[in-house]
């Protein structure tokens, strides 16, 4: 089941402003399929197309031509409760919130959706808590006087409330530091384990979508989809993409700092692997080309919590 | 840019680009203008004057010729000129029924108490091809002037306004500035629409009460960061030692060329000749 078709792309072409002296394709005859359950990430330079597909993932544009189909449905053109299912995080969700507090800003999305007000207070605290905000001390302070990282947990929260099958996060971290953006990525993916929701992150570094934020979570995402150009040049596991030397290079992206340290050892003859996705990987497989441990289990696939186990 | 807006500026390098912002913006006011100065198919004068009134046809066609071949030269898309006629709809549409119905002469249909006339229709016609003219000179300027040159231009011709202790360069400042955050405003509006319809607001249903509530969840986000938009620019202009000096100098001077004065005796000959055309007639 957890293999199962969740979001369909079909030949999907999204032109702008067709017809105008603006006019341009930002993507083009972009095929995907996105499993229930899943982890994928979004990755390519800036003017790629990640944002456009983002939002016909969410039903928010009509397509060009082709089709998004959710659960075999065009999200664009389904009722709203159809494509409420997917909820989406535009960059800087912050410049969304309106109201006078954090409790009516979270209830927000909940209130449209129609529920009694006893669910619409369970799901706010359940979405704060998730945000890592506390619910008692939160709930009635008014947002425009928060830290910008506080609104934007705030903002991830009023999503959150929706309960979407599907997350859509473009650049969920921008503008903030190394240690709040792995504080906010770890705490996603936690969610993602915890609700077996399917997550989609957009990026444009690589490094983001592949280093495992804490320890215990394995890899950011499973899955990569590289855009450029508005067309898909590359859809694979995470560690196939990492591993493949001449596909990063042709790409252009930056090459995470690790990758970069373990091409360096490879081209001094040593003999490692480039698909590792933390720390302790690293580590490990450093260790291991100098003897110091007995070699690392044979699965190249398997995630951090097992190792740490192990 | 995502998006487009009728009526933005488009960069090329036609002759009418090159040309001085202060000659441009004074020959559209003159263009504008002209129809106003030309007959039309005015019930009061067909009453007057009887059958062999005049019309203003051949003025309007001169006009119309004039406009047309500047924005050949210029370049312009057809398709954008005409989008600009998009925000015409409503105010034409009304203006329709209200001349047709309120202007007396010669029945052509009548539903109950109400007669349409057909020197109703004939004036109706020209009132609204006489808007769309207007829109279009217009467009034409902001089409080919960029905000910077506009604002430049504006304050070159208020100029002599200083002398009544008008704050003119302030006031071009604030225009640049203005036209400077329309798009930028438009971009903010798409996206935080799009960000609440992902959270169930339906833009598209409901009655009038519901859909003037939905618009909080969008005009509160803006109003914030417009505000907070207008502080940083006020802090950056401030830290780049932006006062409001009457001594301040310009990189781009304006200079008339030839091609201005050319400009010049073309578009005044061309109205002229429209008025000529019909006062002699």
């Amino acid at each position: 089941m957890q293999q199962r078709t969740l979001i369909q792309v079909e030949d999907l072409t999204h032109v702008y402003a067709p017809g105008t002296p603006f006019e341009r394709v930002a993507l083009r005859q972009v095929n995907l399929q996105i499993a229930a359950g899943k982890r994928v990430g979004i990755l390519g330079p800036t003017g790629s197309g990640k944002s456009t597909l983002a939002q016909h993932l969410a039903g928010l544009l009509k397509p060009t031509v082709g089709h998004v189909l959710l659960d075999g449905v065009p999200v664009h053109s389904a009722p709203r409760d159809h494509r409420l299912q997917v909820g989406i995080a535009f960059q800087y969700p912050e410049d969304q919130i309106f109201e006078q507090t954090v409790f009516r800003e979270v209830a927000f999305g909940p209130r449209n959706l129609g529920l009694d007000e006893a669910e619409v207070t369970a799901r706010v605290r359940w979405a704060l808590e998730m945000a890592g905000l506390d619910p008692e001390t939160m709930s009635q302070r008014m947002p425009f006087t928060l830290s910008g990282g506080e609104m934007r947990r705030v903002a991830l929260a009023g999503i959150l409330a929706l309960r979407p099958r599907v997350l859509i996060l473009d650049e969920p971290t921008a503008g903030q530091d190394p240690q709040s953006r792995r504080g906010l990525l770890a705490r996603i993916l936690a969610w993602q384990e915890e609700t077996g929701l399917t997550l989609v992150i957009i990026s444009h570094a690589l490094e983001e979508l592949v280093l495992s934020p804490a320890e215990g979570l394995g890899q950011a995402v499973e899955r990569l989809v590289i855009l450029k150009e508005g067309q898909v040049v590359a859809n694979g596991p995470t560690r196939h993409i990492l591993s493949d030397d001449a596909l990063l290079n042709a790409i252009g992206l930056e090459v995470p700092e690790h990758v970069k340290l373990l091409r360096a050892l490879r081209q001094r003859g040593r003999k490692v692997r480039t698909d590792l996705v933390s720390a302790a990987e690293v580590a490990t497989e450093i260790a291991h080309i100098w003897g110091l441990t007995p070699p690392p289990s044979p699965s190249p696939r398997r995630g951090g919590e097992e190792e740490r186990r192990a | 840019m995502n998006q487009f807006f009728p009526g933005l500026y488009l960069p090329s390098d036609s002759p009418v680009h090159r040309l001085d912002p202060r000659v441009k913006m004074s020959a559209v006011l003159l263009l504008m203008m002209a129809p106003f100065a030309l007959p039309y198919p005015e019930p009061v004068l067909s009453v007057v004057e009887g059958p062999g009134r005049r019309d203003g046809f051949w003025g309007y066609l001169l006009l119309s010729a004039f406009v047309a071949l500047v924005s050949v030269v210029s370049r312009v898309p057809l398709l954008a000129l005409l989008r600009t006629l998009r925000n015409l709809f409503w105010i034409g549409f009304f203006m329709f029924f209200l001349y047709i119905f309120t202007t007396p002469g010669q029945p052509l249909a009548a539903w109950g108490g109400i007669t349409a006339t057909w020197e109703g229709l004939l004036a109706a016609g020209a009132q609204i091809y006489r808007l769309c003219l207007l829109v279009v000179t217009a467009s034409l300027l902001t089409f080919t002037t960029s905000p910077v040159q506009l604002s430049h231009g504006l304050e070159a011709l208020l100029a002599p306004l200083e002398g009544l202790k008008l704050p003119v360069r302030e006031l071009a400042m604030v225009l640049t500035i203005a036209l400077r955050f329309v798009p930028t405003l438009f971009e903010e509006i798409e996206k935080i629409t799009k960000a609440q319809r992902a959270r169930g607001v339906d833009f598209r249903s409901g009655g009038p009460l519901q859909r003037a509530r939905n618009l909080v969840p969008v005009f509160v986000p803006i109003f914030v960061s417009a505000f907070r938009r207008a502080n940083d620019l006020a802090t950056a202009m401030d830290a780049r030692g932006f006062r409001c000096s009457p001594h301040r100098t310009r990189l781009r001077q304006l200079h008339l060329g030839l091609q201005d004065l050319v400009a010049v005796l073309v578009v005044l000959g061309t109205v002229l000749a429209a008025i000529g055309i019909e006062r002699l007639a």
